[in-house]
C-alpha cells in the first residue's frame, strides 16, 4: 500500500482486496462483542481536519480511529484559525509540529488533500476533495456490494445521477472498475462531465433501459450547493426521468440492491419507500463505514512509520 | 531444501500421538476437575491462527473420538494485538470466530504450534479479555522452544525442544502445508529456504517462532 490514500487509483487491485478482507475480519472480531476496542493504534494520533460540512463522514473516521485506539483531534474550519485567515499549509505545519500520524482530510477545492500531502510526514486520507474523490466512500460501497452479493468481478453496477459534481462517483468508477465490475454512467447530459467518454465505464441517458441490467443502483445526491447553473430544468422534471421510485425499483433483476451515500434528498433522487425498502443497503453503508476505514487506518497507520 | 539437510525433529506420526496425548490430558483434566460430571462442556478450544486454528480442530476431534463429547472450537486473531506492529509492519488479519454462547465462564484452553518468546500468547489473553471473561484460561502448544521474554507458560506441551535464538522452528501441517511435521533450521539455511520456491504463505509459518523481538 502507498502511504497516502488520496485516490481511488492509489489502490491497485491487491491493495483493494485487502482493504475488503480486512474490514471482514474487523467486522467479525468485533461483531457481538461488549468491548468494541481495539489496542492497535495505541499512541497514535489521528487530525480529522473538515473544511467542509460532513456528518457520517467525520463521524465515522472518528469512531473508526477511536476503536482502534488511536487519540483523535477534530479541528473544523469553523470556529479555528481558518476563520482568521490561516492558510492550509499553515495549518498543515502546525498539524505537523504537534505530531500528527494520520490526517484525515475534506476540503471543498480539488486536490487539496494531495497538496497537504507534500507538507507532512504521516500519513493523509481524503475524506472528499472537492468534485475530486472520496476514495473511503467507494471502499465501504465496493464492501457493502462483496457482503451483499458476494462477488464484485462482474458485477453490473448503475450509478445515477449528479456525476458531474460528484466526488463518490469518481471514486466509484475507478474503484469498481480496479475490482472487476461493470459500471454504467446514467445522467443528464448537462451533469456529465467533459472527458467522461475516457472513463472506465459505459455512458447512458436513459434509465429505463439500463435497470433491468443492473445488479447495484447506486443513487448520487442532486447536490443543491453546487446547482449554480440551470443542469436541469425543474426538481420535479429531474425526479421524474432520473428519481428512483417503486416503479423503477420493480424492473430491477430479483437480488438488485439500491445504494446511496447519503445524505438522500428524499422524493427527489431516490423515493422514500425505495429508500426504505429492503432492497436499500443505505444505513448498511454507514455501519460498513465504520470497519472499512478502521481498515484504511490500520493498513496506513498500524506498522512502522515511514 | 532445509528438511533434506536437517532430519525432521518431529515426524507426521510424531505430530498424531502428541495430539492424541494432549487429547487424552483434556478430557483427564476435565474428570478431575469435576470428577462425575461431564467438564469437557465447559472447554473450549481457542486456536491462534495460523497453525494454531488446525491444531485445536484436530485436539477436537481427537477428544470427541475418546470420549464421544464434541467440543467447542474457535480462533481468536492477535494480529490488532501484537505489540510488534510498529517493528514488523501491518499484516493481513486472518478471521476470529467464538462458539455461539462465547467464552464467560468457561475454561478456555488457547492452542498455539510454537512457544518462543511468549509474545502471541500475551497478545492472545489481551483480546480474550476484551472477547468475554473465561473461568479460567490455559495453553497448549505442540512444541515449546524457550527463549521466553514474559512470564509466561504451557500447561500442554508437545515436546520441549532446546533450541539456540538463531534457529527457526517450522511447524508444517496438512491442512496449511500439505505435510505434517516440524524442523529445526539452522541459521545459515533460513536464506536458502527463503529463496527456494516456497509457497507465499510460508513466511507465516514461523509466526510462533519468530517472536523474538529481533528485527
Amino acid at each position: 500500500m502507498k502511504r497516502h490514500l488520496l485516490e481511488a487509483a492509489d489502490l491497485d487491485r491487491d491493495d483493494a482486496t485487502l482493504v475488503l478482507d480486512t474490514a471482514a475480519q474487523i467486522e467479525q472480531a468485533l461483531a457481538g462483542r461488549e468491548v468494541k476496542k481495539l489496542p492497535t493504534l495505541r499512541g497514535r494520533t489521528v487530525v480529522n481536519l473538515f473544511y467542509e460540512d460532513s456528518t457520517r463522514t467525520r463521524i465515522s473516521f472518528e469512531l473508526a480511529a477511536k476503536r482502534l485506539s488511536a487519540d483523535v483531534i477534530n479541528f473544523s474550519a469553523k470556529g479555528s484559525s481558518v476563520s482568521k485567515g490561516e492558510s492550509l499549509k499553515d495549518t498543515a505545519l502546525t498539524l505537523e509540529a504537534m505530531g500528527a500520524d494520520g490526517v484525515v482530510v475534506r476540503h471543498s477545492a480539488s486536490g487539496a488533500p494531495h497538496r497537504l500531502a507534500n507538507w507532512v510526514r504521516g500519513s493523509v486520507v481524503n475524506a472528499g476533495d472537492g468534485t475530486h474523490e472520496h476514495p473511503t466512500q467507494a471502499l465501504l460501497d465496493a464492501y457493502t456490494i462483496r457482503h451483499r452479493l458476494g462477488r464484485l468481478e462482474g458485477v453490473r453496477v448503475t450509478i445515477v445521477g449528479d456525476v458531474l459534481h460528484s466526488r463518490v462517483a469518481r471514486s466509484n468508477v475507478r474503484l469498481l472498475h480496479t475490482l472487476g465490475a461493470e459500471v454504467t454512467l446514467v445522467a443528464p447530459p448537462t451533469l456529465l462531465p467533459v472527458g467522461v467518454g475516457a472513463w472506465p465505464a459505459e455512458v447512458g441517458y436513459d434509465l429505463d433501459a439500463v435497470l433491468p441490467k443492473s445488479d447495484v443502483v447506486m443513487m448520487l445526491r442532486v447536490q443543491a450547493e453546487r446547482m449554480n447553473a440551470s443542469f436541469f430544468p425543474s426538481a420535479r422534471e429531474y425526479s421524474r426521468r432520473y428519481g428512483l421510485d417503486a416503479r423503477r425499483m420493480g424492473a430491477l433483476p430479483d437480488d438488485a440492491i439500491v445504494m446511496h451515500p447519503g445524505p438522500m434528498n428524499r422524493g427527489m433522487e431516490i423515493a422514500a419507500e425505495v429508500a426504505d425498502s429492503v432492497r436499500s443497503t443505505i444505513v448498511e453503508q454507514v455501519a460498513n463505514g465504520v470497519s472499512t476505514r478502521m481498515a484504511v487506518l490500520y493498513l496506513l497507520l498500524g506498522g512502522a512509520p515511514q | 531444501m532445509a528438511r533434506t539437510s536437517q532430519p525432521a525433529l518431529l515426524s507426521s506420526a510424531d505430530v498424531a500421538r502428541i495430539i492424541d496425548r494432549i487429547a487424552h490430558q483434556l478430557i483427564e483434566r476435565a474428570a478431575t476437575v469435576r470428577p462425575g460430571s461431564d467438564g469437557l462442556a465447559d472447554l473450549v478450544l481457542v486456536g491462534i491462527p495460523t497453525r494454531g486454528a488446525p491444531l485445536a480442530r484436530r485436539l477436537a476431534a481427537r477428544i470427541e473420538a475418546f470420549s464421544g463429547v464434541t467440543v467447542d472450537v474457535g480462533t481468536v486473531d492477535i494480529t490488532l494485538y501484537r505489540d510488534d506492529l510498529r517493528l514488523r509492519g501491518v499484516r493481513a488479519l486472518e478471521s476470529t470466530l467464538l462458539p455461539d454462547g462465547g467464552i464467560d465462564g468457561r475454561l478456555v484452553v488457547l492452542v498455539d504450534d510454537v512457544l518462543f518468546s511468549g509474545r502471541s500468547v500475551r497478545a492472545a489473553l489481551d483480546a480474550l479479555r476484551d472477547l468475554g471473561r473465561p473461568q479460567a484460561v490455559q495453553l497448549a502448544v505442540l512444541v515449546d522452544r524457550g527463549h521466553r521474554e514474559l512470564p509466561i507458560r504451557a500447561d500442554y506441551v508437545g515436546k520441549n525442544v532446546p533450541t539456540s535464538r538463531a534457529q527457526q522452528v517450522r511447524v508444517h501441517l496438512a491442512e496449511t502445508d500439505g505435510v505434517d511435521e516440524v524442523v529445526v533450521e539452522e541459521p545459515g539455511e533460513r536464506q536458502e529456504v527463503s529463496i527456494a520456491a516456497r509457497p507465499a504463505s510460508e513466511e507465516r509459518s514461523d509466526r510462533g517462532a519468530d517472536q523474538g523481538g529481533r528485527a
